[in-house]
């Protein structure tokens, strides 16, 4: 019997009561992408490899950790030297982390750099900044698993800021505690949230993103759009299908990635003290409070904003919001920024001279959010959290100041 | 503009460490060879006979140790157990931890992972610098860690030295006392340089056993990155034949 497919045999088997080639065709095969990729477009898929890393190492992982507060910290130095290549799951575990938000913020980069969020791309954005938040929770909740003291000091310092939201904060810190201060109810809960239900948050909503992208197609460097240029075949004069053709050039990328990846977790798998902390060694302790509490380094800019708002009016919310709006500034993108134009290629010297200092403010809350704080460094903190704002505030205004290019009808070499 | 922006987020990432003590004492770097086996077996020896009486190593087995550092179960069990443990037992000692919690202050820390966490350097300076401090419970104070809770339990090796100290004008031009040096004022059965070699195996050897799989790791890494690399090759020119029609 044939199907709408025209596959016979097992395949055309499977076609008659799951559309498999149909979705081979729709998502790789005959799925047009852009030819014009450039090395920004590597990331989403290095996002993907990542995540499947974290999956696969995660399972393995939670074979052997212990998640009670008597027994964390031993299970991971058990599984540090009692389990066969345990050593190399956690390190690919705590490397592939870091790993997701460096892949992940360069991915974000680049639809600044290139207007992706812009109409029709709208929900594809905010499916992702939706996958970045969730994003940082399973990181929060993943890092106080090894119950070292920057895990105990760290989710003690976060869950505290919930504290200050006014009337029902305190109350609410304990909820999501369990307990009065972190404990082991809380790393009970973490772990439980870590494994199994951000996860499946998480693999839902890079789903969602993926076929929202899939239904669009693709942005691409010039900021054209591939389908108002079709041949006689009705296929895009500027795509190719994404198999075979971004399936080689996405595993050359997957290369070259994972020498990065294998070179830090093979030769320096604490990076320094910023992958693995040098205080996470010493086993969670109630009793002693660190000289220096700092987050990891991917929550470090947001974590900078939060506390370069002095607090007035008797509350230190002003912070929190703060740092809450850093985030929830990325939802309003695609309508804050009008510009009909998508590509920096082809905006002015506005757009570029604002992308740059926002980016450069970023990455000094970066650099800040590790230090202890100094009053030079706080006015420095400040100065970069109001770039950072005023960006976003600034891109409705941008396209009546600003001299666009023409935007070409095809995409260029 | 995008080479200038990837350049900073390289630079702001592989940051320094701590470079000082807690006491802003300048550390001097330890020495340490992790290939060196005589180093380790004498760092492993000076550890079960002077420190861990009071601090444990809970995570480490005695057989990994000997087969890591060039020892056979036999000799583990002849020279390196004291506590009847068996071979195949982590270090863990004897002292209940409530006791020591009396008597110390604090219960001494478990140190299977204190090289990890405090840096080699630390620890190399921390065991150098005890000196005779009267204000002290055991009459001793540490430069690296100020006021420690721990007495020197080296002494019979090192000896006991005493602070020397130099006036300095801060940048607000007070003047304040800095430690300049130790001066020996009663000799241990080790030469100082003697001392510092001990300490530098036992340093090495709490590095070690910090993290045991360290040069197994970097063995298969040079093999892995070998590999990658010539997965690399493999995919480039795939994909180069692939794009080949790409115009």
């Amino acid at each position: 019997m044939a199907n709408t497919q025209g596959t016979t045999g097992l395949v055309g088997w499977i076609d008659e009561r799951f559309p498999l080639t149909k979705m081979m065709r729709e998502h790789l095969t005959e799925y047009y992408a852009p030819k014009n990729f450039n090395f920004w477009y590597f990331f989403g898929g290095l996002a993907i490899l990542v995540l499947v890393n974290q999956i696969l190492t995660g399972i393995w992982l939670t074979m052997n950790y212990k998640p009670a507060a008597a027994d964390a910290f031993a299970s991971v130095e058990y599984i540090m030297r009692d389990v066969d290549w345990g050593w190399l799951l956690r390190y690919m575990h705590s490397t592939g982390a870091s790993a997701f938000f460096i892949v992940v913020y360069l991915h974000m980069f680049r639809a600044l750099l290139y207007g992706s969020y812009k109409k029709p791309r709208e929900l594809i954005w905010i499916f992702g900044v939706v996958i970045f938040l969730c994003l940082m929770a399973e990181a929060f909740m993943g890092y106080l698993l090894p119950w070292g003291q920057m895990s105990f000091w760290g989710a003690q310092v976060i869950i505290n800021l919930f504290s200050a939201i006014p009337v029902i904060g305190p109350d609410l810190s304990v909820w999501i505690r369990g307990d009065y201060v972190v404990s082991d109810v809380t790393l009970n809960r973490f772990f439980s949230l870590h494994v199994i239900a951000l996860p499946l948050v998480l693999l839902g909503l890079v789903v969602a993103h993926i076929i929202a992208l899939h239904e669009v197609g693709s942005n691409n460097p010039d900021g054209v759009e591939i389908k108002k240029v079709k041949g006689k075949d009705g296929k895009p004069l500027d795509g190719i299908p994404f198999h075979p053709y971004y399936t080689v050039k996405d595993l050359l990328g997957a290369m070259v990635f994972l020498i990065f990846f294998a070179l830090i977790i093979f030769f320096m798998p604490e990076m320094g003290g910023y992958f693995l902390e040098h205080p996470n060694f010493d086993p969670a302790d109630p009793m002693k409070t660190p000289p220096h509490i700092a987050p990891v380094w991917y929550f470090t800019p947001f974590y900078a904003i939060l506390r370069a708002v002095p607090s007035f009016a008797g509350t230190q919310v002003w912070g929190v919001l703060a740092m809450g709006g850093a985030i929830v500034m990325l939802f309003f993108l695609p309508w804050l920024d009008r510009s009909p134009v998508k590509s920096i290629r082809y905006r002015g010297l506005a757009f570029k001279l604002a992308l740059t200092a926002f980016v450069i403010s970023f990455l000094i809350l970066g650099y800040l959010g590790a230090l202890p704080t100094t009053p030079e460094r706080t006015t420095l903190a400040q100065i970069c959290s109001i770039i950072y704002f005023a960006f976003f505030f600034a891109l409705p205004i941008l396209p009546a100041i600003e001299k666009t290019k023409p935007v070409p009808e095809r995409v260029t070499k | 503009m995008k080479k200038i922006i990837i350049a900073l987020a390289l630079l702001a990432l592989p940051g320094l460490t701590l470079a000082s003590g807690d006491g802003g004492y300048s550390l001097a770097k330890a020495p340490i060879d992790p290939h060196d086996k005589a180093s380790l077996q004498r760092g492993a020896k000076l550890f079960v006979n002077y420190c861990m009486g009071c601090h444990s190593l809970d995570y480490q087995r005695y057989n990994r140790l000997g087969r890591d550092i060039g020892l056979t179960d036999e000799q583990v069990k002849d020279n390196l157990i004291f506590t009847g443990a068996k071979v195949g037992d982590t270090m863990k000692n004897a002292m209940p931890k409530a006791d020591a919690k009396r008597w110390f202050g604090v219960t001494p820390p478990d140190l299977t992972v204190i090289a990890r966490s405090r840096g080699v350097d630390y620890l190399y300076n921390y065991l150098q610098t005890f000196y005779l401090d009267p204000t002290r419970p055991f009459g001793v104070n540490n430069a690296v860690f100020p006021n420690a809770g721990m007495p020197h339990v080296l002494w019979e090796l090192q000896g006991m030295q005493k602070p020397i100290y130099a006036m300095h004008k801060d940048a607000a031009g007070t003047e304040v006392k800095v430690l300049k040096g130790f001066e020996l004022v009663q000799p241990g059965s080790m030469s100082p340089p003697e001392y510092k070699e001990a300490t530098a195996d036992l340093t090495n050897f709490l590095a070690y056993v910090g993290e045991p799989i360290k040069l197994e790791r970097q063995r298969i890494g040079i093999w892995v990155l070998l590999f990658l690399a010539l997965a690399t090759v493999v995919f480039y020119l795939l994909k180069k034949e692939y794009w080949k029609d790409v115009h």
